[in-house]
């Protein structure tokens, strides 16, 4: 085979492949939160198995996410932190929340093992805030009677890093504690009154394995897959629960979906009895009007797969499935606010 | 020598030509190289200048909102939009300052030692070891001050400091409770361990320059090897050594990765060593991802322009020191 007809066939080839690549599949882009990172990634490979679309996500943080869908460099955004709905006017984008999380106080005490103390929210704002100095505090006892509480000193352990988990965290200590909501207040990163920060769940991890009375928090399926030592929470009904799937799940049933515009809502602090205290939704963000018809129609396609057969892959991971009733309120506002040049709904 | 002269007139026009032609291609190579060459200096600047002109241009909505009240404050409060560079400044002057403190002395005896004292089988293998440290990508040094030399420290060597200063009234202030393992000191040394390379190899080169006659002329006059050192090598290469001490301090300044590990990261103004601080890169590192607004990112910004002016100084300073050396004549 001569060069020439080599290249010639090589041409050929390429041709076809391009051809055949745009007949069958479309290509969708997204950036964003870290957080949800590993379950989108495991979806999109499935995703492509089965229907030849594929899903290119980079996780390149919250606020990286929302830079690039505002301006129009990839199909979708996603955030830890739901944009509220001026924002969403302002840029032409719908948001919903995609997946669940929860977020757990983790320690290192010896002689006590997971779920053998509880904590209730003002007395987890007064540990972080470096008011509650040692672990057998009056506080900390009159919530755990029975328990042997040692005279540790708490070392606090929070995350350096700008993240979705800090800003769900705080925000569940600005709810509780007004003491909190003044002197700290929620952000992604806040100006921490006490502890050290380290880098990533990771980081949370290791320090609080390393440090004899340490406290941090963690995304639950670090705390699971670290086996760290993780407290019982008092929610907001007064009951004691465990960090586990059916409480997550009760925070994102029992929130109240229906009357929160462009689902800007908190997981945190929710009503009801079962509920875990510190449950966190991730967000997509989708403009309006794409410009990328195609790319929109394509990504819409995927996350209603997600909806509809991404369950036991996300509880694999750890992850909480949305609650069906969310997720038909969700697919409603696609077909409400989504639209093509031709005024038409995009889901079809 | 016959034939040349019958058709002389002839041989020489085309030779004439010929040489013309050659030399006139030469001409053409030797501009185009010279513009090449300029084209790629100016490139050089116009990045540079690319660089200071971003940074200004993004830092812009900080410096409109804070003023020069971002660099007195040590408020970084994401949750409220108030930001000022103090407590991250403060950091990164301070574990700067330490890393110099450790890695200066260490660096100039292992230079003297190589240059002075060493025997000759042992010169390459001991120098080599040197340069690698400077080899060590920093993600890596990040990782063993976390998992190693930050539990260590917290285990031995950090209360028996807290007990040792305990009475002593102002190191107690700097060495007080309770050992984290990691912070400024921490991050300190870590920092001095990636400097040390830098530090030694620059001394090791302007020792090597001091002239032998003048040596032997201070072990002429009876000095030992400690006074020629002291009253010879060292005066001789002052400003070597002060441009290759500013070297590793600008590498000190800038480092993130393993900084980020062992710091504490906590965006406050500790007075003691042992407290978790902030450096200015690790707070960039740590927050840009998710610095969701204008004014926060413009902030972080705001931050790296300060760091770029401060580096930018302290290199000035050292390359100012080479040169001036250099013209001395080694």
């Amino acid at each position: 085979m001569s060069f020439k007809s080599f290249v010639r066939t090589g041409l050929v080839a390429a041709a076809a492949i391009a051809v055949f690549a745009g007949a069958q599949a479309t290509d969708i882009s997204g950036a964003g939160a870290t957080f949800p990172y590993p379950i989108y990634s495991k979806w999109a490979a499935a995703y492509k198995t089965e229907t030849g679309d594929s899903l290119n996500y980079q996780s390149i943080g919250s606020g990286g996410g929302i830079k690039q869908i505002e301006a129009r460099t990839v199909t979708f955004g996603a955030t830890d932190k739901p944009l509220d709905s001026a924002d969403l006017e302002k840029n032409g984008l719908v948001q919903w929340p995609q997946v669940i999380g929860g977020i757990v106080p983790v320690i290192n005490l010896d002689g006590i093992a997971s779920g053998a103390i509880a904590l209730d929210g003002p007395t987890l704002a007064k540990i972080f805030l470096g008011e509650i100095k040692t672990w057998d505090d009056a506080a900390i006892a009159k919530l755990n009677p029975g328990v042997k509480l040692p005279s540790t000193a708490i070392a606090v352990v929070h995350r350096a890093d700008g993240s979705g988990t800090t800003f769900n965290f705080t925000d569940y200590l600005s709810k509780v504690s007004p003491d909190w909501k003044a002197k700290v207040g929620s952000a992604t990163a806040v100006q921490w009154p006490a502890g050290i920060g380290a880098k990533g769940n990771e980081g949370v991890a290791n320090n609080v394995i390393q440090t004899k009375g340490a406290i941090g928090y963690v995304e639950y399926a670090y705390a699971l897959q670290n086996k760290l030592t993780y407290t019982k929470l008092i929610n907001s009904a007064g009951k004691t629960v465990a960090p586990e799937t059916p409480s997550f799940q009760a925070a994102a049933a029992n929130a109240d979906w229906a009357h929160a515009p462009g689902f800007q809502l908190i997981l945190t602090n929710q009503p009801g009895d079962a509920s875990w205290p510190i449950t966190a939704a991730t967000f997509i963000l989708l403009p309006k009007q794409p410009k990328d018809e195609a790319a929109a129609k394509a990504a819409l396609k995927f996350f209603a797969w997600a909806f509809d057969k991404g369950g036991p892959a996300a509880e694999a991971l750890d992850y909480i499935p949305i609650p069906a009733a969310v997720v038909t309120l969700i697919k409603k506002t696609w077909e409400d606010e989504v639209k093509g040049a031709d005024g038409k709904a995009l889901v079809n | 020598m016959a034939d040349i002269a019958v058709k002389g007139g002839q041989v020489a026009y085309e030779d004439a030509a010929r040489r013309a032609r050659a030399l006139s291609g030469f001409k053409f190579r030797d501009t185009t190289f010279h513009w090449l060459t300029f084209g790629a200096a100016v490139a050089v600047l116009l990045i540079l200048g690319g660089v200071i002109a971003s940074l200004i241009y993004g830092s812009l909505p900080a410096i409109r909102a804070f003023g020069l009240g971002f660099l007195v404050s040590n408020v970084w409060n994401p949750a409220t939009d108030h930001y000022g560079a103090l407590a991250a400044v403060y950091g990164t002057v301070v574990t700067s300052f330490i890393a110099m403190i450790i890695a200066v002395p260490i660096g100039l005896g292992v230079a003297i030692f190589l240059t002075e004292l060493c025997p000759h089988a042992l010169r390459r293998p001991i120098g080599t070891a040197i340069e690698l440290l400077a080899g060590i990508p920093s993600i890596i040094y990040g990782i063993w001050g976390l998992f190693v030399l930050g539990p260590f420290l917290q285990q031995y060597i950090q209360p028996a400091l807290i007990k040792a200063f305990a009475n002593i009234p102002v190191l107690s202030t700097l060495f007080a409770g309770p050992p984290y393992g990691i912070g400024l000191l921490t991050a300190g040394l870590i920092l001095a361990i990636m400097v040390l390379p830098f530090v030694s190899a620059v001394a090791r080169d302007v020792f090597d320059t001091v002239p032998p006659l003048l040596k032997e002329a201070g072990y002429g006059m009876g000095y030992t090897t400690w006074e020629v050192i002291r009253n010879i090598v060292i005066p001789y290469t002052r400003v070597g050594v002060l441009g290759g001490v500013m070297l590793g301090l600008g590498r000190a300044l800038g480092e993130t990765m393993a900084v980020t590990f062992v710091i504490g990261n906590a965006d406050v103004i500790p007075t003691s060593l042992l407290a978790p601080g902030t450096t200015i890169s690790a707070a960039i590192a740590n927050e840009f991802t998710e610095a969701v607004g204008d004014l926060y990112t413009s902030s972080l910004i705001e931050l790296g322009l300060i760091l770029f002016v401060i580096t930018f100084i302290v290199l000035a300073i050292s390359r100012f020191m080479l040169m001036r050396l250099e013209r001395q004549g080694g």
